[in-house]
């Protein structure tokens, strides 16, 4: 275990984000810690999607600042992830798709396929490890997408939705996995529709509704007793998707 | 129709007899397009993708350019590849002219643009797909071009083969840069424009059957190629 | 990787020859697709070839490219058969020397129909007259090759300006003797051939020869060795001993033997004066 900084607390200061005339992200100030499961839900258009990229860096802020305790070096090894509704993979095997990953962590060649198998078995799919990796279920695909996250070890994991388009058998393998993960140490920031996921699987809930965070609180009490109206409208199903 | 079932039993007629002329004739043909092609995509492919994954001023224009490039004349490149290796040309101390050399650099500029524009293409739609999650995995532009041309290797592989189709058929820039020597720079095209100038349309025919034939069985491998590899790794 | 490695096998297979064909004795001649066509080059150039182990590689274009190809330096010897043209050459400076080689002729092709009623006559330009009076459809070459700029005499000696006179029934091709003949044998119309090609055209149609013999139909091939002070590149020596073998009692002799179809198409006149 090397000793480094954390990567986070990581500090929003009044992140705007805007696309044209439109303000998707409306000044948003928060931190996340270290520890907690962080779920983040809200109608459609609330901005969570938006939000989760700016974290991870594929968006950059049109105004305000987004700080890491400590910055990533660049050009090395990433230490934050993240995983879409769609797993986007390569024409490679389920093997291969993981060792690919660690090779962009500059892992060495030696160690690659080791620690990609042990990642596929983390994740249950070690018999696949050299089945093509497009020919996978789409839950088998998503299982594979984390294996590839595992492999890597971040610190912060950032999934988008990441059983949206999975049926309910597939989304608890998805969910077992990343409990597993938060267990080895890794923080979860989640967006998720799903409201029963949300109380599984979160320690936090942030809300939020046109581009602000309008509610944070701990899971059980949030889902049971909302305290914000619009909270308490969306969980009530009133709120316009 | 008679000559067409001639020049039928003519091209059979050559072909069980392997005359040593026409086998050289056709070894020539493919060793100087494939090696066009292979270095139009040495060049080509990375270009393409490059174009692809990048971001820059002017982006929209060079893809107009390239896009159009893919139709230059072969005639034009010829008569350009042949100033420039003529002795009293720019490049004319090589002496490469009315050389196989001199054609394959010659079907070299005609297939770059192609293969360029068109992995271009392939690169970018797929590009659009990957993108996020290519980056988010910490992979830098360029490798992401790398390894997108990997992964679209099936796609790449029907674009190679229409870059040795349109090489192993054109006769505008090799008959002015080649000469059309015999024995040194005749190939399979330039023996058909010879003999069907020369009134031997059966023959010329019968040759062309030959081209044909060559190149569906080229296509054949390479898709059969494709398919097994396919199948493997989806 | 196996895809990687059948790609750099073939690339190498591919290369492996170009290296073969750089062979240290040979020279290239610029010379005529009729010459070229007639099949003279594949039966002389491999005795030559075997006597003295110079490769002679022929490119075959119209006379005036064929000039222009050895002025820019392109070619080290030129074999073609327009006096006048060559004679420009040598003042030029480009040319050495001019050597008569052999002389084969002309002869007006048309189609049997006979339209302009020209068939068995022994002038010319009687011939070319009717022609132009008959606006019977007349193919020509356009390319500034020997033949046509035999077919261009032809009519000024006919007193035709061509220019003035030419209508829809003149077609000029742009194209070799070969392609010319086959627009001919499309057209059914009247064309100026060297018999060398016409006597190995094989789609001939509805045509034939119509008038032959006239002396004013007479074709003289010379051979100029580049000049080596104005293009350092050439190959004097190698082109000088081609030269001297075409002009020899034995390359002279091997030409009158060629024969199609039991035919002699060339005449040997080397060292005739006036030619």
């Amino acid at each position: 275990m090397r000793a480094r900084f954390s990567l986070l607390p990581l500090r929003l200061s009044d992140v705007v984000f805007t696309v044209g005339p439109r303000r998707i992200i409306d000044g948003i100030s928060l931190q996340l810690d270290a520890g907690l499961r962080t779920v983040i839900i809200g109608p459609n258009g609330a901005g969570k999607s938006v939000l989760l990229r700016l974290c991870h860096g594929l968006l950059r802020p049109t105004g305000g600042s987004i700080d890491w305790n400590a910055p990533e070096i660049a050009g090395g090894a990433r230490r934050q992830a993240m995983v879409f509704q769609r797993p986007v993979l390569l024409r490679r095997s389920a093997l291969g798709n993981v060792t690919y990953a660690l090779k962009l962590a500059n892992v060495p060649m030696g160690e690659r396929e080791e620690r990609a198998l042990e990642a596929l078995r983390k994740v249950g799919l070690e018999a696949y490890a050299n089945h093509s990796a497009r020919v996978l279920s789409g839950g088998e695909q998503q299982r594979l997408a984390l294996a590839r996250v595992w492999a890597l070890r971040p610190e912060v994991l950032f999934l988008d939705e990441p059983t949206a388009s999975l049926d309910p058998g597939a989304t608890q393998e998805i969910e077992k996995v990343i409990e597993a993960l938060h267990a080895a140490g890794t923080k979860i920031v989640l967006v998720t529709h799903n409201l029963g996921q949300a109380s599984r699987l979160g320690d936090e809930i942030l809300f939020l509704h046109q581009g602000r965070l309008v509610e944070r609180a701990p899971a059980d009490r949030f889902l049971k007793q909302p305290a914000s109206l619009e909270a308490a409208k969306f969980l009530e199903g009133e709120l316009p998707w | 129709m008679n000559s067409i079932a001639e020049a039928a039993a003519q091209a059979f007629g050559l072909i069980l007899a392997a005359d040593p002329n026409l086998v050289g004739i056709v070894l020539l043909s493919l060793q100087v397009s494939l090696a066009s092609v292979t270095t139009a995509c040495i060049l080509g492919l990375p270009l393409g993708a490059a174009i692809a994954v990048n971001e820059f001023p002017g982006k929209r224009f060079v893809v107009v350019v390239l896009n159009a490039l893919m139709g230059l004349p072969p005639v034009v490149v010829g008569l350009f590849v042949y100033l420039m290796l003529s002795r009293a040309g720019p490049l004319g101390v090589f002496g490469i002219l009315f050389t196989p050399t001199a054609m394959v650099i010659a079907q070299t500029i005609l297939i770059a643009p192609l293969m360029a524009a068109l992995s271009r293409q392939v690169v970018a739609d797929a590009w659009s797909e990957y993108r996020e999650q290519l980056r988010s995995l910490g992979e830098t532009r360029l490798g992401a071009g790398a390894t997108l041309l990997w992964d679209l290797r099936f796609t790449l592989a029907t674009l190679v083969m229409a870059g040795f189709g349109r090489a192993a058929s054109e006769v505008g820039a090799v008959i002015i840069v080649g000469g059309n020597i015999d024995g040194v720079t005749r190939v399979m095209t330039t023996t058909i424009a010879l003999e069907t100038s020369k009134g031997d349309l059966p023959l010329a025919l019968g040759l062309g059957f030959i081209l044909l034939l060559i190149v569906f069985l080229l296509n054949a491998g390479a898709y059969v190629v494709k398919e097994t590899a396919q199948r493997r790794y989806g | 990787m196996v895809v990687a490695r059948r790609a750099f096998v073939a690339l190498l297979v591919a290369l492996v020859p170009f290296a073969a064909q750089a062979q240290d004795k040979f020279i290239t001649v610029a010379s005529t697709t009729s010459t070229e066509q007639s099949g003279l080059f594949g039966f002389l150039l491999p005795v030559f070839q075997k006597k003295t182990g110079i490769q002679v590689r022929v490119v075959a274009l119209g006379t005036g490219q064929a000039l222009d190809v050895a002025r820019r330096g392109d070619a080290d010897v030129v074999f073609v058969h327009a006096k006048s043209a060559e004679e420009k050459f040598l003042s030029e400076g480009h040319g050495v020397k001019r050597y008569p080689v052999m002389y084969n002729d002309f002869v007006l092709i048309g189609p049997k129909s006979d339209p302009a009623k020209i068939a068995g006559g022994k002038d010319t330009l009687v011939a070319l007259k009717k022609i132009q009076a008959a606006q019977a459809p007349f193919v020509s070459r356009g390319d500034r090759s020997g033949t046509h700029m035999a077919e261009l005499t032809l009519w000024k000696d006919a007193g035709i300006e061509i220019d003035k006179s030419k209508g829809p029934w003149y077609r000029d091709t742009g194209q070799g003797m070969g392609p010319a003949l086959n627009t001919a044998s499309s057209l059914n119309a009247y064309v100026l051939a060297d018999r060398g090609t016409w006597l190995a055209f094989k789609n001939r149609g509805g045509l034939a020869i119509l008038v032959e013999g006239d002396k004013r139909l007479f074709n003289q091939y010379g051979v100029i060795l580049v000049n080596p002070d104005k293009h350092p590149t050439v190959k004097k020596d190698l082109g000088q001993t081609f030269i001297d073998w075409l002009v020899s009692p034995e390359g002279q002799k091997l030409i009158a033997d060629y024969k199609v179809g039991g035919e002699q198409l060339f005449f040997p006149n080397a060292g005739q004066p006036g030619v």
